[in-house]
C-alpha cells in the first residue's frame, strides 16, 4: 500500500471523529428539543429532520455513500421509491375509507 | 469453485461482487423494517388517542442506549480504516469494542424490557406496546446479528487475513455496511417511539 493511501485513510479517520462529535451534538439536541413538548405535527416534523441529517450523516460517511459507484445509488433510489409507496399506498387507503378523497375525485 | 471478484472490481458494475449482494440486501431490509414503520404511522393515524413515548418509556436510557450504538458505528468504522493501514491490532481493538458496545445496548434493552414486563406492560397491555416491542424487538434481533458475525470476524474469521488480506479488508467494509445500517434504523426508531 503506498504512503499516499495511508494518507487518505488518515484524513478518512478524521472526518470520521467530526461526524461522530455531530451526531452526538444532534442527538443531545433532539432529546432537548422534546422536553418543549411543541404541537405533535412540530415535534413530529423537527424529530424527522434531525433523524434524517443524523442517518445522511451515517449513510454518506460511515458508509461511504458520498463516493459510491452509479449502480448502489440506482438500488437505493427504487428502494426509497418503494419505501414512498409503502407508506402513501397505506395511508391513501386509510384516507379513502374516510371519505376524505370523495371532495378531489368527486 | 472460486468466488469471482471478491477483491476486484466486475468491469459492468465497479463493484467487487459482495458489497451489490450486501447494498441489495440493505434495500430488502428497508422494505422490512419500512413495512412496520408504515404500519406503525397507519396504527397511530387511525387511533383515537396515541400516548407519548416518554410517558411509557424512559428517554434517558435510550439516549446512553442511542450514544453507545452511534459509537460503536465509529469503532466499526475504524476496525475498517484499521486494516486499511494495515494495523490489525488495532483492528482487533476496535471490532473488540465494536461487539462489547453492541452487546452493552442489548443487555440495556433487556432491562429495558424487564422493566415493562416488570410493571405488567406485554405487547398485548397497547397497540402502542405492541408496534414498541415489535419495532425494537426486530432491530435487537439485527444487533445480535451484527454481533454474531463481528465475533466470527474478530475470532476465527481473522485468519483469512493471513492468505487474502484485501479480501478480508472487504468483508470488514460490507459488515460495516450492514452494522452502520442497524445504527441507522436505531436513529429513526429512538425519536419516533420514545420523542414524540
Amino acid at each position: 500500500m503506498s504512503d499516499s493511501h495511508s494518507v487518505d485513510i488518515k484524513k478518512h479517520v478524521r472526518v470520521y471523529i467530526i461526524v461522530f462529535v455531530a451526531l452526538g451534538v444532534l442527538t443531545a439536541v433532539t432529546v432537548l428539543v422534546s422536553y418543549l413538548h411543541l404541537s405533535v405535527a412540530g415535534a413530529v416534523t423537527l424529530a424527522l429532520i434531525i433523524a434524517t441529517v443524523k442517518a445522511s450523516l451515517v449513510a454518506c460517511y460511515f458508509m461511504h455513500l458520498i463516493s459510491e459507484k452509479k449502480l448502489i445509488y440506482w438500488v437505493l433510489s427504487l428502494t426509497a421509491v418503494f419505501f414512498l409507496a409503502l407508506l402513501i399506498l397505506f395511508l391513501g387507503a386509510y384516507h379513502d375509507q374516510l371519505g376524505l378523497f370523495e371532495n378531489i375525485f368527486g | 469453485m472460486q468466488i469471482p471478484y471478491t477483491v476486484t472490481a466486475r468491469p459492468d458494475t465497479g463493484l467487487f461482487n459482495a458489497k451489490l449482494g450486501v447494498w441489495l440486501f440493505l434495500a430488502s431490509e428497508v422494505m422490512l423494517f419500512g413495512a412496520l414503520f408504515s404500519s406503525y404511522v397507519l396504527l397511530r393515524v387511525g387511533a383515537e388517542t396515541w400516548p407519548h413515548g416518554y410517558d411509557i418509556l424512559s428517554v434517558p436510557i435510550a439516549t446512553v442506549n442511542t450514544v453507545i450504538l452511534i459509537t460503536s458505528s465509529v469503532t466499526m468504522v475504524m476496525s475498517w480504516a484499521s486494516l486499511m493501514m494495515k494495523d490489525v491490532s488495532k483492528y482487533r481493538l476496535y471490532m473488540g469494542l465494536t461487539i462489547l458496545l453492541g452487546l452493552a445496548f442489548l443487555v440495556i434493552k433487556g432491562f429495558e424490557y424487564n422493566d415493562k414486563f416488570a410493571h405488567g406492560l406485554y405487547p398485548s397491555s397497547s397497540t402502542f406496546l405492541a408496534i414498541y416491542f415489535t419495532l425494537t424487538g426486530l432491530h435487537g434481533l439485527h444487533v445480535l446479528g451484527g454481533i454474531i458475525v463481528n465475533g466470527y470476524f474478530w475470532g476465527p474469521g481473522l485468519k483469512m487475513w493471513q492468505t487474502e488480506p484485501e479480501r478480508f479488508t472487504n468483508r470488514i467494509e460490507i459488515a460495516g455496511l450492514y452494522w452502520h445500517f442497524v445504527d441507522l434504523v436505531w436513529i429513526f426508531l429512538f425519536p419516533v417511539l420514545y420523542l414524540l
